[in-house]
C-alpha cells in the first residue's frame, strides 16, 4: 500500500498565485502514500524553495502552478536547485499547464507533469515508478 | 477575453419586456402564493426572498467579464463598453497589485500585468479611468488584501477629476477572512487587517454612501473544497465575525448592515443549492436581529450574487459544462440571487473565447425570458421537500457557525490554520469520491468517451516580458516625477495613524494616493507597523 514509504518530498507554490487547494490535495495523497511530507505554504521565491528541498534532504520537489507562470517558475526553481548542487532531485509539476509547454518543461528536467482529472493513485504510482 | 455589449441586447438593440404575469397558456400567475398565516416574500425572515415581487420588477444582474492588458488597453475596452450602453465596468488587477508588490519587486518577476491590470499608483488608475465619468459608471474591482488603497485610489481619481464622493457608485469584494483561507492574497495579519476593513466601511458610509465596500465570499471556499453549508456557514460567520469588529469601531449596526453583500458557488446538487440560499437568507436575518437587536428590514435583507460553474465543470467533454451552467443558473434564480456570473463551458482548462462566453450568457437569458421560472417569487415554497431541506440547512449551517465560535472565533481559526486544514481535507474528499467513482460525473468518470476524453489546456494566462518591462518603465518615471517630500510626509503620516489604534486610516490612504505613493510603498509601511501574516501549515 505504502508506495512511497522513507520518500522526503517537498510540495511547494512558487509566484504570487493563491490556489493551493491542489498543492494541499497532492501534499496529503502522498503523505497517506507514506511519504514523508513538506509543504512550504503560499508565495514562495525559487531560492527559498530551493533551500528547503536542500534542508530536508529531499527526494523530490513537487510545484503546483495555476497561475500560467509554469514555465519561468520552473526554469528559475530548477536553476536554484542546480546552484545548490539537487541535481539529482526529481522535480514534477502539478496546475493547469498546457500540452504545448510539456516538452519544453521535460526539456528543463520535470519528471513529470500531473493535471487535475487525473486520478490520485495513478500520482502516486507514478511518482513511486520515478523515485525507484 | 471580454464580452461584446451588445450581447446583452436584441441583435437589433431591443430590450426584451418584462416578465408577463401568466403562463404560456395565459392563466394568469399571482406575484406569490402563500398559505393563511405563513411566510410572504419580502418580509422578515425573508426565507422566500427580499422583496415581494421578486424578479417580476427586475430581473437579476447578468454579469460580465471585461479585458484587462494595460491601463492603456484597458481604458480603450471601457470607453467601448461605456459608448455601447453598458453602465458597469468590472477591473481585474494582476497578482503583484493584489498582493501589494510594486512592478520591480522581484516577487512579481512574470505576473506583472497579466491576469488583470497593474495599477500600482494613481498615476495607472487615472490612465484607467481617463476620459470616463465616474458620477455615470459603476466599477467592481476583485480586490481583497489591496482593497483599501484600490478604493483610496478610486476616491482619488474622483477628487482629481471634479466628481464629487457621494456620487461613487461601485463594489470592492473586501473580505481577507476567505483569503486567509482559499484565495490567498492576504498580507498582513489578521486584527489589522480586520481594522482595515472595518475602516472602508466606515468612511464609505460616510463618504461614499452609494458604493458598495465589501462583498462577502462564500465562493473561494466551497470551489476550493468546501460543502454547500460549510460554504454558508463560513460566509455567515466571517459576516458575524466583521459586524463584531464594526461594532468594536463604533459603528451603527442599522446603518452598516445595510452595505454588506455576500457571494457564492452554485455546483449541482440543485435541491441543495437552493435550500442553502433560503436557508442562510433567513439565518443571517434571524442573527442580526437576535444578536445585534438590528430591526431596519433593509439591514437584514440577505443580497447575494452567485457563480455558476467552476468545479463542477469538466475538462473532458467539455461541451457537457453547458448543461451543467443551466442547471445550476436555475438554482440560483429559485434560490432568489440578485446577479449570476455563469462560467463558460470551457473555464475548467482554459481562458474562454467569445464563443464560450456568449453561450454562457446566452444561458442566463435563455432562463430568464424563454423558462420563466421567475414569474412568480420563490415557486418552491410550500413545498414539503424544499423547506423541510431548508430547515435541515438552516440547522446544520448554524452548527457550522457554532463550531467556529467554540474554536474562540473564525480570526482566532484562522490563524491557527483550522479551516484552512478542514478545507483541504474536503478537497481531498471530493477528489477520491471521484476517483472511486462514488461521485458520478458525465463523460468524466463514468460514460466517458475514449476519444473525448484527454484534455489539453488550450490558451492560459501568457506573460509578456515587452508588457511588463512596459510597466515597470513607467514606474521609474513616475518615481522621477513626482513630488518625493510630499511622498514621504504622507507615507509617514498613514504609518503613524496605523500605529495609532483609532485612526480610520482612509483618509491617510487617499493622502497618499494623491501624492503618487505606490501600491507597494503604501503596503511596506502598514507591513513595518504591522508585520506579515504568518501562513499555518496545517495538514
Amino acid at each position: 500500500m505504502e508506495k512511497l514509504r522513507g520518500k522526503r518530498i517537498i510540495i511547494a507554490k512558487p509566484g504570487l498565485d493563491g490556489h493551493d487547494a491542489g498543492a494541499k490535495i497532492i501534499a496529503l495523497t502522498l503523505r497517506d502514500a507514506g511519504a514523508n511530507v513538506i509543504y512550504t505554504g503560499l508565495r514562495k521565491s525559487p531560492d527559498y524553495i530551493a533551500r528547503v528541498v536542500i534542508d530536508e534532504d529531499a527526494d523530490a520537489l513537487g510545484l503546483s502552478i495555476l497561475s500560467g507562470s509554469h514555465n519561468a517558475l520552473v526554469a528559475a526553481t530548477i536553476e536554484c536547485l542546480r546552484k545548490f548542487g539537487g541535481t539529482d532531485i526529481k522535480v514534477f509539476v502539478g496546475g493547469t499547464i498546457p500540452a504545448s509547454d510539456h516538452e519544453a518543461l521535460k526539456q528543463l528536467g520535470v519528471v513529470a507533469i500531473y493535471t487535475a482529472e487525473m486520478k490520485l493513485d495513478h500520482i502516486v504510482a507514478s511518482l513511486a515508478e520515478h523515485l525507484g | 477575453m471580454s464580452l461584446r455589449n451588445d450581447l446583452l441586447e436584441g441583435t437589433d438593440g431591443r430590450e426584451p419586456p418584462l416578465l408577463r404575469p401568466e403562463t404560456s397558456s395565459g392563466i394568469p400567475l399571482p406575484e406569490f402564493l402563500a398559505g393563511d398565516g405563513e411566510e410572504v416574500p419580502g418580509e422578515f425572515p425573508f426565507t422566500r426572498g427580499i422583496f415581494k415581487n421578486g424578479y417580476r420588477g427586475r430581473l437579476w444582474t447578468f454579469r460580465q467579464y471585461s479585458g484587462f492588458g494595460s491601463a492603456e488597453e484597458t481604458n480603450e475596452r471601457y470607453k467601448f463598453l461605456l459608448a455601447n450602453g453598458s453602465s458597469g465596468l468590472s477591473v481585474a488587477l494582476d497578482l503583484p497589485t493584489q498582493c501589494g508588490y510594486d512592478p520591480d519587486d522581484v516577487m512579481a518577476i512574470g505576473e506583472v500585468g497579466k491576469v488583470g491590470v497593474s495599477m500600482f499608483s494613481l498615476a495607472e488608475a487615472e490612465t484607467v479611468f481617463s476620459g470616463i465619468d465616474l458620477s455615470k459608471i459603476s466599477t467592481s474591482f476583485t480586490i481583497n488584501g489591496t482593497a483599501a488603497i484600490i478604493y483610496a485610489m478610486y476616491v482619488a481619481v474622483a477628487d482629481k477629476t471634479g466628481v464629487p464622493r457621494s456620487a461613487l457608485t461601485g463594489t470592492i469584494q473586501n473580505d481577507i477572512l476567505k483569503e486567509y483561507v482559499a484565495r490567498g492574497t492576504w498580507i498582513f495579519p489578521v486584527r489589522p487587517s480586520m481594522r482595515l476593513i472595518a475602516d472602508t466601511i466606515l468612511f464609505s458610509n460616510e463618504h461614499t454612501p452609494r458604493f458598495n465596500p465589501i462583498s462577502i465570499a462564500g465562493a473561494h471556499v466551497r470551489d476550493a473544497g468546501a460543502t454547500a453549508i460549510e460554504e454558508m456557514g463560513y460566509t455567515l460567520a466571517n459576516g458575524l465575525a466583521y459586524v463584531d469588529e464594526l461594532l468594536r469601531h463604533k459603528g451603527d449596526a442599522n446603518s452598516f448592515a445595510k452595505r454588506l453583500s455576500f457571494f457564492f458557488y452554485v455546483h449541482m446538487d440543485f435541491f441543495e443549492e437552493v435550500a442553502k440560499f433560503r436557508a442562510g437568507r433567513r439565518l443571517w436575518a434571524k442573527l442580526l436581529k437576535q444578536r445585534y437587536g438590528i430591526n431596519d428590514p433593509k439591514a437584514l435583507m440577505f443580497r447575494f450574487g452567485v457563480v455558476c460553474g467552476g468545479s463542477s465543470l469538466t475538462g473532458a467533454q467539455p461541451y457537457n459544462n453547458i448543461s451543467r451552467v443551466a442547471i445550476e443558473t436555475m438554482a440560483a434564480v429559485l434560490g432568489g440571487a440578485q446577479s449570476i456570473f455563469t462560467c463558460a463551458y470551457d473555464e475548467a482548462y482554459q481562458i474562454p473565447t467569445e464563443f464560450s462566453a456568449e453561450i454562457a450568457l446566452r444561458t442566463q437569458q435563455i432562463v430568464a425570458y424563454e423558462s420563466a421560472i421567475g414569474k412568480t417569487v420563490d415557486p418552491l415554497g410550500g413545498s414539503y421537500f424544499i423547506e423541510w431541506l431548508t430547515d435541515q440547512m438552516e440547522k446544520e449551517i448554524a452548527k457550522v457557525i457554532q463550531q467556529l465560535e467554540d474554536y474562540g472565533g473564525v480570526e482566532k481559526a484562522i490563524e491557527d490554520g483550522y479551516p484552512q486544514m478542514w478545507i483541504a481535507q474536503r478537497a481531498l474528499e471530493r477528489k477520491l469520491k471521484k476517483d472511486r467513482g462514488e461521485t458520478v460525473v458525465v463523460g468524466e468518470n463514468y460514460f466517458a468517451n475514449q476519444k473525448d476524453s484527454a484534455v489539453d489546456y488550450g490558451q492560459v494566462f501568457k506573460s509578456d516580458p515587452s508588457g511588463e518591462a512596459r510597466i515597470r518603465s513607467r514606474l521609474s518615471a513616475l518615481r522621477e516625477k513626482r513630488e518625493h517630500a510630499k511622498v514621504v510626509t504622507t507615507l509617514d503620516a498613514l504609518e503613524a495613524a496605523a500605529r495609532a489604534p483609532d485612526a480610520n486610516l482612509m483618509p491617510f490612504l487617499v493622502e497618499c494616493c494623491h501624492a503618487y505613493a505606490t501600491v507597494g510603498e503604501i503596503v511596506a509601511r502598514l507591513k513595518s507597523s504591522w508585520g506579515e501574516f504568518s501562513e499555518p501549515i496545517r495538514l
